[in-house]
């Protein structure tokens, strides 16, 4: 039985509870359909094709893509990331990244420069993670192959302008790691013409875990990362040109993608906007009550109210794993750490002790919210 | 007559379904035909007028059309 009494103040890690339209679609697909999507021409195979087909067309919906089948399934969203990256960049290409990456953009990066001897530039950003685009422009060389930019920061939940960096690197391919606003802060692919968008779905988009998507603008070819079956042009022993199979070789998750299509739904229901700004005003809650111990630092800036529920904090001198632990213990569930952003921890001066990061969600009440902050606050004084 | 309409992906297939369903065309998807060659192993099967679907789907959407009399598969031009 869920515990009423707990707080999970880890979204950013995996949204959880899930809608309850994610749990409804997810249990239709096991109970009812089952069947491999695309693989046979029987019933249950072609029921669990079109459940994919509408996850697709509802996420390409939500993102202002035009065509659905550039939209990927993956695993998660490192999976989405490492496409991105291993297959696009070659030998010596150059490419600009931010000191506020996480490990999934660091580490496939880092392999790349010992394989494949990449030139790879970090553009410091300031203590509260703000990114000066000119400096991004300075940064550019005749081989610059694409810029790597976190949209949204899981560690202070700080928001890049994305749209503008694009126009600032021109026809430079800029791949966005969206995994902390999607299904939060609106993302408009035919406005601000993101080249490739990767994320998880099991965030802000409700689903299970184990599901990922990335979106690849047309005319971007990427080295598949997997090769394999797909159902499609099955007399050929190569890996098909069109997508989306040519990324999904390979049984996917389809009941996870089911709790997606739920998650998607739960989305239209709420309005985007609705869920923003429900998140706006949980965030501004919490910062607000934490400025008022003084014994709180708390990182980044968060005057921008850009409704990413991220927020990093330390009690003075204790120690952020002892934090953890004593709110674990009255059942107020937090990631302490660094989060798998050593970079970003740098960037922010918290390197190698890390923060207490919250990330509500929601589902977080205000309750929630006073029970927490009077917990810190005891433990503040104490 | 009836006829088979051959896509590239699954994909293609199902958006091709949603369409035609929208427009309340009657359709089946059935398995490609053995003895036809095809990208996808699911196609749409068609009995009817095939100005509809002229009307509905461009062939840049598509791999293939075939008409089929019971004995032989010719292809049509969309």
């Amino acid at each position: 039985m869920l515990d009423k009494n707990m707080i999970y103040f880890d979204n950013a890690a995996t949204s959880f509870p899930k809608p309850k339209e994610t749990i409804e679609q997810a249990n239709y697909f096991i109970q009812n359909i089952g069947g491999n999507p695309g693989r046979s021409g029987h019933a249950l195979s072609l029921e669990a094709a079109r459940m994919i087909f509408e996850a697709r067309e509802k996420l390409a919906n939500l993102l202002h893509i035009k065509d659905s089948e550039r939209v990927i399934f993956t695993q998660n969203g490192t999976e989405s990331l490492n496409l991105a990256i291993l297959g696009l960049l070659k030998e010596k290409d150059h490419v600009i990244t931010t000191s506020l990456e996480h490990n999934s953009v660091m580490r496939p990066l880092t392999f790349l420069q010992k394989e494949k001897h990449i030139d790879l530039s970090i553009v410091q950003c300031s203590k509260n993670g703000e990114l000066d685009i000119q400096r991004i422009k300075k940064m550019l060389k005749k081989n610059t192959k694409a810029v790597i930019i976190n949209h949204g920061s899981n560690v202070i939940g700080v928001v890049q302008p994305i749209g503008e960096i694009k126009k600032a690197i021109g026809d430079i391919t800029l791949i966005a790691d969206v995994c902390q606003t999607i299904g939060t802060i609106p993302i408009n692919i035919e406005k601000e013409h993101i080249d490739i968008l990767c994320f998880s779905c099991h965030k802000s988009l409700y689903s299970f875990q184990g599901v990922g998507a990335i979106y690849i603008k047309e005319g971007i070819e990427l080295t598949p990362l997997r090769f394999g079956g797909t159902g499609s042009k099955s007399e050929s022993i190569e890996q098909p040109s069109f997508l989306p199979d040519r990324y999904e070789s390979g049984t996917p998750n389809t009941p996870g993608i089911a709790s997606l299509l739920g998650g998607l739904t739960f989305i239209e229901n709420k309005g985007l906007t609705g869920i923003q700004n429900k998140k706006r005003k949980l965030t501004k809650k919490i910062v607000n009550g934490l400025s008022r111990i003084k014994e709180i630092i708390l990182y980044g800036n968060h005057e921008h109210e850009t409704g990413i529920p991220v927020i990093s904090f330390n009690i003075k001198d204790k120690l952020s794993s002892d934090v953890g632990y004593e709110l674990n213990k009255q059942k107020v569930y937090t990631r302490i750490g660094l989060h798998c952003s050593p970079m970003a921890h740098k960037t922010i001066g918290t390197f190698p002790q890390g923060t207490v990061r919250i990330s509500p969600g929601y589902f977080t009440t205000e309750k929630d919210i006073s029970k927490f902050l009077d917990a810190v606050r005891t433990m503040a004084e104490k | 007559m009836i006829y088979y309409l051959l896509f590239f992906t699954t994909h293609d297939v199902l958006k091709a379904e949603k369409v035609l369903k929208k427009n309340k065309v009657a359709i089946e998807l059935v398995p490609v035909p053995r003895n036809l060659s095809s990208d996808c192993g699911m196609c749409i099967k068609f009995d009817g007028d095939i100005s509809i679907i002229k009307t509905l789907l461009h062939p840049s959407e598509m791999d293939k059309c075939l008409s089929y009399d019971g004995k032989d598969y010719k292809p049509v031009n969309l």
